[in-house]
């Protein structure tokens, strides 16, 4: 177990390198005009373009600067560690910047998962018990709208009911916990839900199915001749089998989507990463590319270990070498 | 005196479903006797395991109609509530299954899985009943009881966890163990093991047990008493030495000479032509006689009742006894059993 561990986390210093390897391939590859003509003003003069370029250190050769990017990625910067570096577009390091929108988004997702795991998994489990019934069929329904609805449709529909219509929410926009608690919590609320309504009913659909598959096991059947109480047969039997696998898709989901809530970051207004990432994107900001980039390839790459090594305690089949 | 465990009176298990009615009992009668085994016997569908699975209430009753009698104990479990069986089930009847493979939890240790049942139905402590869940896998034979006891059942053999299973389901001391196919996913020569543990336990502990199983071969040695079913019914009852040595049931004839057998010789091995009915549309009269190579006049018409044909031994069959005696000579030559 512990060399495998080992194994998976070189594994994502790999994925770093070459995701980054990649990005810079991209920015360097795609015509898109070049940044330190875009910095350097309205009617640059040539002296001006290669002040900025150097100042971006865009003066140097490619296989240079990812070099630059790699070591002070390693060894820091005076910006701290990892070195980052700074925006083309603000000159701001990078670093602090990425930290704040990381708490953003991180708590985005954290509060986003809780909710749909309060939802998806209870919906899940009650519609297979209940399989066929009004409330199977309605939930399930219900799933499926959730799980086909935009995001950024049912941001702005939610954000039209509750906040312009009944007023009972304030507006977008990120309140640190710090600041008042209570309105960061009531800030955070619309985007939760919005965020936790496709993934609940994406967990409500697969824990249906794995408990329905489970239900017709032959050791449900073994631990009901055993006599025990049909809420054991169900809360200890069926659903340590028919969660476990839930583990798994929940560590992968939330790896994924450090980078991936742009959608609803964007309609609530909140500064998080992949709105960042977003901006970064269209500005050709590499710096701040980058940085988004080895935090996402990091996030996916050491919470699928997670997965992995949480499946293996929850089921003692599964053994890595 | 003997003593009854188990009486099941014209026992009924219809499942109407959207194509018809599957009768997958139709008419089932039968006791177990403390100190004795019942090898229950038939090919595939003929309804062994639901009979059993009723009589531990563990079919779906919303999606079955049930009629008939089983009595334990002096009481009709076909009307005891959700709550009386599951304190029989597990503490006085004990049940295990074809696969022992999968008929344990995956991700609970074996131990655990024997102490639950103890915790279900004892008022004792988790340390007891882990020292309990060790001792009764003792008793089946397991060696090193405390380290396995830890294991989970993918570290076990397929025997050793068929041991385990039986473990399990004597832990509690209960009077009834019903062993449903418990040999058919073994290996052969781990069969006779599973089986000799089964027929040990029962006479040390004094214990009715039902052996279900498709061949006659397998509970020929450990059973006291046989029945044999056919299509939700059964065709022929008997002690053991009655069915297999004098069988009267063309299709108890014909399970006997489709195996190889070690204690009579078969005159040819002549498997069963055809194959069971569906039981949504049972055959007309006697279900079995569009197999029947000596079928005759009522047979398509008349569902031949089973009745005693002297001493207990009970056949449904229209054939006269002399009938049945020359098909006998004809088919299995008795005169020379090997012992
Ligand atoms: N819930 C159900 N609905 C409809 N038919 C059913 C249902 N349960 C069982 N049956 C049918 O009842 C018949 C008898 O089944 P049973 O499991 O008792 O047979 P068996 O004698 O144990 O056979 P095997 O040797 O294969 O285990 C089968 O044909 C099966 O398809
Ligand atoms: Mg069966």
């Amino acid at each position: 177990m512990g060399r495998y561990i080992v194994r998976r986390l070189l594994w994502t210093v790999l994925v770093v390198v070459l995701v980054t390897l990649l990005t810079f391939v991209i920015f360097f590859v795609l015509p898109k005009g070049d940044p330190a003509t875009r910095f350097a003003g309205k009617s640059p003069t040539p002296e001006l373009i290669q002040e900025v370029k150097e100042s971006l250190g865009l003066d140097k050769s490619v296989p240079e600067q990812y070099g630059l990017f790699l070591k002070r990625l390693v060894t820091g910067d005076e910006y701290g560690w990892p070195g980052l570096g700074k925006s083309f577009q603000n000159k701001q390091p990078v670093r602090p910047e990425l930290i704040q929108r990381a708490q953003v988004t991180i708590t985005l997702i954290i509060g986003g998962a809780l909710l749909w795991l309060a939802i998806g998994i209870p919906v899940g489990v009650i519609s297979a018990l209940r399989r066929g019934s009004v409330l199977d069929r309605v939930s399930m329904g219900t799933a499926l709208f959730f799980v086909s609805a935009p995001v950024f449709w049912l941001g702005l529909l939610s954000l039209y009911v509750f906040w312009k219509q009944l007023g009972w929410l304030p507006g977008t926009g990120y309140v640190s916990f710090g600041a008042s608690p209570g309105t960061w919590f009531s800030h955070m609320l619309l985007p939760w839900m919005v965020l936790a309504l496709l993934f609940a009913a994406i967990y409500a659909r697969v824990v249906r199915g794995n408990m329905i598959d489970v239900m017709t096991e032959d050791y449900i059947r073994t631990a009901r001749a055993k006599g025990l109480s049909e809420r054991r047969v169900v809360m200890k039997h069926e659903l340590r089998t028919g969660i476990t696998p839930v583990i798994t898709l929940l560590a992968i989901d939330l790896g994924v989507l450090v980078g991936g809530t742009i959608v609803t970051e964007t309609v609530f207004n909140l500064q998080g990463l992949g709105n960042w990432l977003l901006i970064a994107a269209q500005n050709n900001d590499l710096p701040v590319t980058l940085a988004v980039t080895v935090l996402v390839a990091a996030a996916v790459s050491i919470l699928s270990l997670v997965a992995d090594i949480l499946y293996a305690v929850l089921d003692p089949r599964v053994r890595y070498q | 005196m003997s003593e009854v465990l188990l009486e099941v009176r014209d026992l009924v298990v219809h499942f109407p479903t959207p194509d018809g009615v599957v009768k997958a009992v139709d008419g089932v009668s039968f006791t177990i006797e403390r100190g004795r085994t019942l090898g229950v016997v038939g090919e595939s569908g003929s309804g062994k395991s639901i009979t059993f699975l009723t009589v531990m209430g563990l079919i779906n009753r919303k999606s079955a109609r049930v009629s008939g009698e089983v009595l334990f104990e002096g009481r009709n479990l076909l009307e005891a509530t959700t709550e009386e069986l599951r304190h029989i089930r597990g503490d006085r009847i004990g049940m295990i299954f074809q696969d022992p493979m999968t008929s344990m939890h995956p991700m609970y240790r074996v131990g655990d899985q024997i102490s639950e049942a103890i915790l279900a139905h004892r008022n004792v402590g988790k340390r007891e009943a882990g020292a309990r869940a060790v001792e009764a896998l003792r008793q089946v034979g397991i060696p090193a009881p405390e380290q396995r006891a830890r294991q989970y059942p993918h570290e076990y053999s397929g025997g050793m966890r068929q041991r385990a299973m039986i473990a399990m389901a004597l832990v509690l001391d209960p009077d009834l163990l019903i062993a449903d196919e418990p040999t058919t996913a073994l290996d052969v020569t781990v069969q006779a093991q599973i089986l000799e543990v089964i027929d040990e336990l029962k006479q040390r502990l004094n214990i009715g047990v039902a052996l279900i199983s498709h061949s006659l071969a397998t509970v020929a040695d450990v059973s006291q008493d046989v029945m044999v079913m056919y299509a939700g019914r059964p065709v022929e009852r008997g002690t053991r030495g009655e069915v297999f040595d004098a069988p009267l049931h063309p299709y108890t004839l014909g399970l006997l000479s489709s195996v190889p057998r070690v204690d009579v010789r078969v005159e040819r091995l002549v498997p069963i032509e055809g194959s069971p009915p569906s039981l949504i549309n049972v055959p007309p009269g006697c279900a079995f006689h569009p197999r029947c190579p000596y079928r005759f006049d009522p047979c398509d018409r008349d569902v031949p009742d089973l009745r005693d044909r002297g001493g207990g031994h009970d056949d449904a069959c229209h054939l006269s006894a002399e009938a049945k005696a020359a098909n006998r000579r004809e088919r299995l030559d008795m005169q020379e059993p090997v012992t």
